[in-house]
């Protein structure tokens, strides 16, 4: 690192001893097999489902297999039940990551800040995140179930709330907050701790309120934090299947794309339409990843300047 | 502008443990107090107790005659600056020096006006658009102090605000705090464990040691007329010398002989009845090479001969170190650990003078050492208490 400073800009990297470049020789040679087995477990079923949505493939009918273009693409988007699964994905997105961020925040700050049976009041805390989704989603459904639910009772009683558009897909947000919370706050806690302690003293020499200290001094430090916080919970809200599948299995237009995605691939068999599915939610997780890297991440305090 | 007043102000932790006791202190409105101590010692407690920062358990805290026991940081107008300077990295140099304002609800101009002024003071003008990130720390330390005084508040605090610069830096920015600390003429409470400072920076200054006041008085009465052996030993760089004697007929024995008291140390002893057993405290410019004395200098102190086991010639004089033979007492060693000295400390107790720069001393080599027995120091050996107080 420091030699490469050392030398001049114009030269570039184009003047490296032999023991330099035999170290990035050794370097590679040390990765290869990590990336090797990255591309044949990753790289491989990318590049086959793009393939594979390129052609017409039912496995009901094998004898039509035939290469066409892009026509299953324009199949997918030009469908207003894609559309609508598209919008009810950005929508849970959306609502269940705000809401995550604001709960996991405020839990965050509880098990920054608390003293006592810290460590009784993290693990109670992470329990939800430590249970399997699909049992979760079960014990959900029979909350809301509208015979034996004791939730669907205290708030909806004699309704179905599952069967319910609106209701439906606000117990779907809600398992997914109830699970992705404690995932959050402990995301969301390492950022708090990156806060220096004498940066708070600071503030409230300053004159900083405690809200003041949180929107001013807190929240833009741990920018970075929070940035990749979000990050995660959206590209993992965006796939959303296993509470939908539970709790509504679609019904009443509450599926996610990836709900559609395994309709048409796994019990449709159809591996061409299925396929460009899973190529757009592909394409769509990596829109959401570029923007928050591009887009925010540039922005983040730290990165700018370089140096901290 | 302010005078602060700490009654018998303590800090006690939930687990018991005593920070601070007791602590009495009236600081003048204007003066520049320096509270120092070895690590530990609460110094840095009372400074957030000042600053509202950490509750006061018992005692009362009034800053202008007011009880300010129970405000907020917020509410006190105090301002402080942190060894960590504590910028916001997100905030570049202007926002962090104009927060304070903008908390306050001061108008844009006037916000600008000061911030501007301020930057002028501390010489930051051509910073004020860049992140902390990207200063030098002695930029950064600058900033800090920018962000304290913009506000105009009734007292600055400062915690080491210079410990973590390099020392050439740090002996620049001690004299520029010192100016503007008079220019400004603001109430200041000044944290440092360096003596030096200490001592080059203050009205008045308050040794601490294990949460309890050693002694509250100018750096010069401090390094005079040390109250007891922690504060001979912690002022006053090389530290004075101790060694254990024994009084008797009007004269000392020491292990490097016996040597007759004189006048004014004799009366002052008599007057604190002190007991057989003392310990000699000398300090280090109180020794001269006897070559270069005249005779009726040479007679008037004492004399012992010692070989040189290190010399330092530090170019306008020698400092030369001797090991001196024999037991040193129990309070000694303690004092040696709690300042740091322990690795000195070794088999007999080691004796450091200041000879004038003509010393021919060798290495290795005899010296005739000659000492002024006038301004010899005595301290109890059991409660450390000074025996040569005038009052």
């Amino acid at each position: 690192m420091s030699e490469s400073t050392v030398e001049s800009p114009a030269r570039g990297k184009r003047v490296l001893s032999e023991g330099k470049k035999a170290e990035r020789r050794l370097g590679l040679w040390l990765c290869a097999p990590a990336a090797i087995v990255m591309i044949a477990v990753t790289g491989y079923p990318v590049i086959y489902s793009i393939w594979l949505s390129l052609q017409r493939y039912d496995l009901r009918f094998p004898g039509q297999r035939e290469f066409v273009g892009l026509t299953n693409y324009i199949t997918v988007l030009s469908n207003s039940y894609w559309w609508t699964a598209f919008g009810v994905t950005a929508l849970i997105t959306v609502i269940s990551v705000a809401v995550e961020l604001v709960l996991g925040m405020a839990l965050a700050l509880v098990m920054h800040r608390t003293l006592v049976a810290r460590g009784l009041i993290r693990t109670v805390a992470l329990i939800p995140y430590g249970i399997v989704t699909v049992v979760a989603a079960y014990s959900w459904r029979y909350a809301w179930d509208d015979n034996t639910g004791y939730l669907a009772q205290l708030f909806a009683p004699g309704e179905a709330p599952l069967t319910h558009r609106a209701s439906a897909l606000s117990i779907i947000i809600l398992a997914e907050v109830w699970k992705t919370v404690p995932f959050m706050a402990l995301l969301l806690m390492a950022g708090l701790a990156l806060v220096p302690e004498d940066l708070l003293k600071a503030a409230s020499m300053d004159g900083a309120s405690g809200w003041q200290r949180f929107t001013k001094v807190i929240l833009p430090v741990m920018k970075p934090a929070i940035l990749v916080a979000l990050l995660f919970r959206t590209l993992d809200a965006f796939r959303i299947f296993d509470n939908i599948f539970v709790l509504t299995s679609g019904a009443q237009e509450t599926g996610s794309v990836s709900m559609q995605t395994y309709n048409n691939l796994i019990r449709g068999l159809n591996l061409g339409v299925g396929s460009t599915m899973s190529v757009l939610i592909f394409i769509a997780v990596a829109i959401i990843a570029f923007v928050f890297v591009k887009v925010f991440g540039a922005a983040a305090p730290g990165n700018d300047g370089g140096k901290r | 502008m302010a005078e602060i007043v700490l009654d018998k102000v303590t800090k006690r932790y939930p687990d018991g443990a005593l920070a601070v006791s007791d602590m009495d202190i009236t600081i003048a409105d204007g003066e520049f107090i320096i509270l120092v101590g070895p690590s530990g010692c609460g110094k840095s407690t009372t400074l957030n107790m000042i600053a509202g920062l950490e509750d006061i358990t018992e005692g009362e805290l009034r800053i202008d005659g007011q009880r300010v026991n129970e405000r907020a940081p917020k509410d006190r107008d105090i301002a402080m600056v942190f060894q960590s300077y504590a910028l916001y990295p997100h905030m570049s140099v202007r926002e962090n020096m104009a927060f304070p304002l903008r908390l306050a609800h001061v108008d844009k101009a006037t916000v600008t006006r000061k911030v501007e002024e301020a930057a002028r003071v501390l010489d930051l003008t051509q910073h004020l658009d860049r992140k902390p990130g990207n200063l030098s720390g002695g930029q950064r330390q600058r900033v800090a102090m920018g962000r304290a005084i913009v506000r105009d508040p009734k007292a600055f605090l400062m915690d080491e605000p210079l410990s973590n610069l390099d020392a050439k830096l740090r002996v620049q920015m001690r004299t520029s705090v010192a100016k503007l600390q008079r220019r400004l003429g603001t109430t200041t409470v000044y944290v440092t464990h360096d003596q030096t400072e200490a001592m080059t920076l203050g009205d008045r200054v308050v040794v601490m040691r294990g949460g309890l006041v050693q002694q509250i008085g100018s750096p010069q009465s401090l390094y005079d007329q040390p109250a007891n052996l922690f504060v001979a030993g912690f002022i006053g760089s090389p530290s004075m010398n101790f060694l254990p004697a024994t009084l008797a007929d009007g004269s000392l024995r020491t292990s490097l002989g016996t040597f007759p008291l004189t006048d004014r140390v004799r009366t002052l002893a008599e007057a604190a009845s002190a007991p057989r057993d003392v310990i000699v405290g000398l300090r280090p410019e109180h020794f001269e090479d006897a070559a270069l004395l005249d005779q009726t200098e040479r007679a008037r102190g004492g004399v012992f001969t010692a070989p040189v086991e290190v010399l330092e010639s530090m170019g306008s004089d020698k400092y030369a170190y001797f090991t001196v033979e024999g037991a040193s007492a129990a309070e000694l060693d303690e004092l040696a650990a709690e300042t740091g000295a322990a690795d000195l400390a070794d088999a007999g107790s080691q004796l450091v003078t200041r000879l004038s720069a003509a010393s021919e001393a060798r290495l290795g080599q005899d010296l005739e050492i000659w000492f002024d027995p006038d301004k010899l120091h005595l301290f109890d050996p059991h409660n450390g208490r000074t025996l040569t107080y005038v009052k």
